[in-house]
Formats: structure tokens, sequence, C-alpha cells
């Protein structure tokens, strides 16, 4: 139930965003991460945004993973 | 998934290397020598607790499972709001749809949970019931804006994660005047159920993997006391295959060092405050409240009702619902299940009497349920 989405904003419309989904377009509220903007990546829990998704840190962890695990090639 | 626009965002949140095989299968080697080395000292198996039910479907529909070494077990907990609401609370949804007045809205999850009857949602919606599945609160106040003369009341079951959306759509609500909307509140808190796992002393778990969605919410703090006062190592993580083989493997360092620590593997999305925005709204419109867990029982402040202020708002008390405890299915392990203490094919019903088409508890009627997970997966 507590499945949640990421999505890039592609526009704002007053309290509200159009969240673009691998291409699947969608309104979503912006009632808890208000302070969004276009162009941010946000996670997508029925129709709300609960957080905003950290790029950097995103670029990271995987950097990370493939530190870790990656060590043969 | 492929993200449009540019490449570089691609590799951020979209890019198969979330999921890639040859990194897995080095994360599934580092994961074979920690356990060895961590049952071997201890001499006995690693049992890490799933919280949240969507690892549970992860890890199970990825087909992880069968490819960790035998010395782990993953015990699926209380991470799914379908399976953990008591049997008196689905009676009460149940009562509200069969008022003549009422559209019940829900999401999807809760339309085959069973009630003390013998009915769930989707039979009463043959029957002539007025049963709305929305994909948002939002939907459903959209509808109770566009029929005036109907109540729409919003089955409110959830966890950290569910429960500001149905607070901002409260707040919605009340701004607009919309009368004919109210919800009835059943939501869960994972930290006061993390306290009540470990409070049992037969307790076997070495160490929980934590729910990215709920933490995103909550944040870090609330897990501390795990840590700390029952030395459980703890990690928060994300839901890709690569983030959960990273998060057991971090719990297996933590055991292998002898350490226990709250840790967060998902900070892409889990900061340590949480989402303060959230948390202010829950704390305006709820209130920490005794809850009942399906068959564990009636757990102190483990739960969010409503606050005075926004006490017209609930459905419960509007319509005069009465709480009533009811007995679970007979025979059914649920509870047992979401404390750790069994596994599905442990219950006698499994796969027999229970079966995803034929469910006997909600851990086989919730698509997220470690019944319906094992049912579809296997162990
Ligand atoms: S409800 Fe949330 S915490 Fe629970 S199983 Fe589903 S996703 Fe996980
Ligand atoms: S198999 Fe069915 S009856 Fe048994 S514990 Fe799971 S849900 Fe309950």
């Amino acid at each position: 139930m507590c499945l949640a989405v990421p999505g890039k904003i592609t526009a704002l419309e007053k309290g509200n965003a159009e969240v673009d989904f691998s291409g699947v377009k969608r309104s979503v509220s912006l009632d808890l991460v208000p302070s969004a903007k276009k162009g941010d990546y946000v996670l997508v829990h029925a129709g709300f945004a609960i957080q905003l998704l950290d790029s950097e840190d995103a670029r990271e962890t995987l950097k990370l993973f493939k530190e870790i695990y990656d060590r043969s090639r | 998934m492929t993200a449009p626009g540019n490449p570089a965002e691609k590799y951020r949140f979209n890019s198969p290397m979330w999921r890639d095989k040859g990194l897995a299968a080095r994360a599934l080697e580092e994961m074979r020598a920690l356990t060895a080395q961590v049952s071997g000292r201890t001499g006995k198996t690693v049992n890490i607790m799933e919280v949240c039910g969507t690892h549970t479907m992860a890890i199970a529909s990825s087909g992880m499972r069968r490819l960790f070494p035998p010395g782990l077990k993953m015990l699926s907990g209380p991470g799914c709001p379908v399976c953990v609401t008591s049997q008196g609370d689905i009676d009460s949804v149940l009562a509200l749809a069969a008022l003549p007045d009422v559209t019940l809205a829900t999401f999807g999850d809760m339309l085959k949970v069973k009630g003390s009857n013998g009915l769930d949602l989707n039979s009463m919606r043959e029957k002539g019931a007025d049963i709305l599945v929305v994909y948002s609160p939002l939907d459903a106040l959209a509808f109770a804006r566009s029929n005036p003369l109907r109540e729409v009341v919003f089955a409110g079951v959830g966890f950290e994660t569910t429960a500001p959306l149905i607070a901002a759509s409260v707040l919605r609500a009340r701004k607009e005047k919309l009368k004919n909307f109210s919800v009835i509140a059943f939501f869960k808190l994972v930290p006061p159920a993390l306290k009540l796992l470990l409070s049992d002393p037969k307790n076997n778990i070495s160490g929980f993997l934590l729910p990215g969605h709920v933490s995103a919410i909550i944040g870090v703090e609330p897990y501390r006391f795990v840590a700390r006062v029952h030395k459980v190592p703890c990690v928060i993580t994300g839901f890709e295959p690569l983030d959960i083989l990273a998060g057991i493997n971090m719990l297996l360092r933590q055991l292998a060092r002898g350490r226990a620590e709250v840790e967060d593997e998902y900070y892409r999305a889990v900061k340590k405050a949480g989402n303060p925005t959230a948390l202010k709204l829950i704390a305006k419109v709820f209130n920490p409240v005794e809850a009942s867990w399906r068959a564990i029982g009636r757990v102190k402040r483990s739960g969010l009702g409503f606050s005075p202020e926004f006490a017209g708002f609930d459905a419960a008390r509007r319509f005069k619902i009465a709480y009533r405890e009811a007995p679970e299915p007979r025979g059914c392990l649920c509870g047992a299940i979401l404390m750790g203490r069994s596994q599905p094919p442990d219950c006698r019903l499994f796969a027999k009497a229970c079966t995803p088409s034929s469910a006997v508890g909600p851990c086989m009627v919730s698509s997220e349920g470690a019944c319906a997970a094992w049912f579809k997966y296997g162990g």
C-alpha cells in the first residue's frame, strides 16, 4: 500500500504538479513537498508527492554499488 | 523504465543499473560470506525481518529469496496495513459500506478482506453497496464535490506513508467547506509495532530491513531505540533489487562487527528528519491513539485518530460506528506470521483451504501479504 514511484515534475499549476512517470503524465498534489520545482524528481504515493528525490544521492548510491560490487570489471 | 530528457537524469533514477545482474551476483557472494561469518560465530540462523510488504513482494517476485544462503532467513513483519487491520476494524468498514447514503471510497487493496460475516467489499458491491475504488484520496474528494447528496467515507487504512496525504485531503475538504466527506481512521504507526515485536522475549529477530517509504516521512530518529535499547541493527532500505541486497549486507556487516545502529541505505529519498511538512500535517489532524492490530491486540499509542479540532471528519463518530472486537478466522496463523514467529507454510490452511482466489486471512488477500507472496513465488 505504501508503494511510491519516482517521477519528474514537468509543469507546476497551483499546488499541483504535472509529473512524468516514464512517459505517463499525471497530476500530483504538492501539499507535502511545497518547495518542489519544475525539473525536480519526486516520490509519488497515491496522488501526492511525499518526498523530493536527491539526484546527487542517487548517483552516489549507484557509484557505491559499483565500487563495492564491480571489482572484477 | 526509460526517462525522458537528459541522459544524465536517466542514469539517476531509472537506470537499469539498480537491477544490474552482475552487481547483484557480487552482492549475493558477499551475502554468503557474511552470513557464514555471522552464523558460524553464533551457531544460529540469521533472521532478518522485512517490516514492509513492498519489500516482501520485491524479494519474492525477483526470485532473490532462492539465492539467499541457507543460514539467512527472511521473516515478514507487520508491514502491510491491510494485513494488520483487525477483524473488528474491517467489520466497521463493512458496516459503513452497508449504510444506504454512504459511498465508501477505498484503495483497491481492501476489496477482498473478509469481515466476520464472511462478506467483503467486493461481494457487498455485487449486492448493491456503493463502493468507489480510488487511486488517491483526492479522487474521493472530487467525487464528494460533485455528488453533494452522497456521504463519502474514505477507508483510512495505512501507515505513516499514507496518513499525511489523508491529513492533507481533510484539510482541503475543510478549506472547501465540503460537508459530505469523512474518514474512518485506522492508521497504524511502525515504531510502536517494532517495539511490540521486540518486547516479546521469544522474538528471534537479528535485524530489521526498515520500510523505505514510511521512513521517507518519519526519518531516521524514531528507530534509534531499536538499536540503542534492544541492540538490534536496522537498515532503512529502498525497493530496487540492489537496494535490498545492499540493505541486507549492511545488516550482516553490523552483525559481523557486533554493532547495532540505524543506517540509511535509501538516503536518496529518506532524509534524517523525514518530511517535516508531512509530519506537521499528521500532528495537526491526528493524535496518537490506542490501535487494534490483527491477532496482536490493542497497543497504546500505536495508531492515529482524529484530533479534537478535526473530529467532525471522523466517520466512526459521524455514523456512530461502535468498535467491536472480533475473532480472527479459525486456523489462520496471520498473527504469528506478522510477529515473525511462523512462516506461511507453517499454517495448516496454506495453499489448501487458503489461496489467493479463496483467501481465509488477510496475509493471503493483500497483494503485499506474506502468504500471497509465498503462494505466488514460493519460499
Ligand atoms: S503498506 Fe507500506 S509499509 Fe506496508 S507493506 Fe505496503 S508498502 Fe510496506
Ligand atoms: S495461509 Fe491463509 S489462513 Fe494461513 S496464515 Fe496465511 S492468510 Fe492466514
